[in-house]
């Protein structure tokens, strides 16, 4: 049963693309205000979990919850019912997503791009949504920047008008899915400042991540992926330096 | 001392030589008729005409866009159904040239006397249980329905919507399917996110093939001469030219009309693609520029 505690939890959890097999019954739990940071090499599944966490994929079999609510299915006597649309959207709204590339629309202004979905979802008055967004901009210090387009950003600004667009809705769960890795080197301690002070704030977050002294730092908990499971998991310090199992090692020894 | 291009002062001559004589035979040959042809170019049939000619590239456009929108959308359905039929009608009316179809849909009054609208095989349904009655809400009458105007019309926008099906599925297509991920990730609902993220994307690739076509369209509707819309300018202007055998001087202000007409839609076409290119590249948006006067005032 879902422990109400948690605010991830996911139980076996398998997904397939076609006939391989990427998820291959994967257990995890997340507690409110953890911060868990989720390494491993490419194709190892970790980016196709965080995006089963608010159903951008779909799983195939296990359960997986968040806040003590089953992802994108309902249960009744004993059997899942898949979600309406509008159901999965409500589902998503209390969880902001950052991705790769950041995917800022880019027919709006910084501000636009912050304000849409609470006006046009929450159906927050704009004004009030337009002084929250210019709150959240000056939060990840780009107040100044609110009315250029986001192809007159850099990078690293990008990625954090994503952020601030992800908190607009008042999410009660982050997933950063690589969130610096389509950044130039200089790029990438502005956005991870940015995260560092969401979990000093108490967010709960689930980091796709390449960065090992993040993770080390502001991670409570580091998770090791390789070929659809959870290889090893625990105390970033400890995994990081004194890793149990063989493939962790090999992995490690390559990026550290 | 720069580079001498001998080849090209050659060619600007020999094509100014031409352009030149192609000006006398303007003015010296008698045929073209200036003054008569521009006494008729504004005369009331021909302004009437003009403007049947511009209603219906407007009508015929606009029904166009929004019937194309929606086979587009059909189009990319995961349904077998609704995608196949909207694959075939553009398959079909792409296949047939205007000129054709608008023969085919002005001897529609042939193929039935009337067109009734009502519920699908309703004497089979009311035979099958014993009645003999149908379920008819509404009689046309097909030779009224399928001539002039209208049945121009009709032609026309059948035939644009399966162009612009094609490209507005083009432009659907080509917006990153990371859009439609991120507005999902904010809990926003598919016809939200086609309507505020997609399409407004999409009308940058969509717009300038509109643009051209409706350029096409204007120039289509002397097609309308198979149905015959006799209103049309096309139309007009010829009939004064066969009337008063001068048909030279018609013909041109039939081009120069066209001309006109087609100069003023490629202006429109202009200042759209420049308002829906907002965001790319690191162009100047209105409002920094204000902002930058405003601070080169302050300075100064």
């Amino acid at each position: 049963m879902s422990d109400d505690r948690l605010m991830v939890q996911a139980e076996q959890v398998r997904k397939s693309f076609g006939r391989t097999e990427v998820l291959k019954g994967i257990d995890l739990a997340v507690r409110p205000g953890e911060v868990m940071c989720v390494i491993g090499p490419s194709g190892s599944g970790k980016s196709t979990f965080l995006r089963c966490i608010n159903h951008l994929e779909k799983i195939d079999s296990g359960r997986l919850s968040v806040d003590g609510h089953l992802v994108g299915y309902r249960e009744k006597g004993g059997v899942l019912h898949e979600l309406r649309d509008r159901e999965v959207a409500a589902q998503r709204r209390d969880i902001g997503m950052v991705f790769q590339r950041f995917n800022l629309f880019p027919h709006m202004t910084a501000l636009e791009n912050v304000v849409e979905a609470p006006m046009r979802v929450r159906r927050t008055a704009k004004a009030a949504a337009r002084q929250r967004g210019v709150e959240l901009l000056e939060r990840v210090g780009l107040g100044d920047r609110a009315h250029n387009y986001p192809a007159q950003l850099s990078g690293g600004q990008q990625q954090r008008v994503a952020i601030a667009r992800a908190l607009a809705m008042e999410p009660r769960l982050m997933l950063f899915d690589e969130p610096t890795s389509a950044l130039d080197p200089e790029l990438v301690g502005e956005v991870l400042d940015v995260m560092r002070g969401l979990a000093t704030d108490g967010m709960t977050m689930v980091v796709v991540t390449h960065e090992m002294g993040f993770a080390r730092e502001v991670g409570d908990t580091l998770v090791f992926m390789d070929d659809g499971v959870v290889v090893e998991a625990g105390d970033p310090k400890q995994v990081l330096t004194d890793p149990q199992h063989e493939r962790t090692r090999a992995f490690l020894s390559k990026v550290l | 001392m720069p580079v001498r291009h001998p080849g090209r002062w050659v060619g600007a001559a020999v094509i100014a030589v031409l352009v030149a004589m192609f000006v006398h035979m303007l003015v010296t040959n008698p045929v073209f008729q200036w003054q008569f042809m521009v006494d008729n170019m504004f005369s009331d049939p021909v302004l009437t005409g003009a403007r049947t000619t511009v209603i219906m590239t407007i009508l015929a456009m606009v029904l166009g866009v929004l019937l194309g929108v929606v086979i587009a959308v059909l189009r990319l359905s995961p349904n077998p159904v609704l995608s196949g039929v909207s694959w075939a009608y553009v398959w079909f009316f792409r296949a047939i040239p205007r000129l054709v179809l608008l023969f085919f849909v002005a001897s529609l009054g042939a193929l039935y006397a009337t067109y009734d609208i009502g519920f699908p095989f309703d004497t089979q349904l009311m035979d099958l249980f014993g009645f003999s009655a149908d379920l008819r809400f509404l009689s046309l009458d097909g030779n009224q329905i399928f001539k002039g105007f209208l049945a121009g019309l009709i032609g026309l926008t059948l035939s644009e919507a399966a162009y612009m099906a094609e490209i507005v599925r083009a432009g659907i297509q080509s917006v990153d399917p990371g859009q439609t991920e991120a507005a999902a990730a904010l809990g926003m609902g598919r016809g939200q996110i086609m309507r505020r993220i997609v399409l407004p994307q999409a009308m940058r690739v969509i717009i300038p093939p509109t643009g051209n076509e409706t350029i096409a369209m204007l120039k289509d509707t002397s097609l309308l001469i198979a149905v015959p819309v006799t209103s049309e300018l096309n139309f007009q202007l010829r009939a004064i030219g066969s009337r008063t055998f001068q048909v030279i001087p018609l013909a041109v202000a039939s081009i120069l009309w066209y001309v006109a007409l087609s100069s003023v839609l490629m202006a429109g076409q202009y200042f759209l693609e420049r308002r829906f290119s907002r965001g790319v590249g690191n162009r100047e948006t209105r409002a920094q520029r204000a902002a930058r006067r405003a601070d080169q005032v302050g300075t100064a």
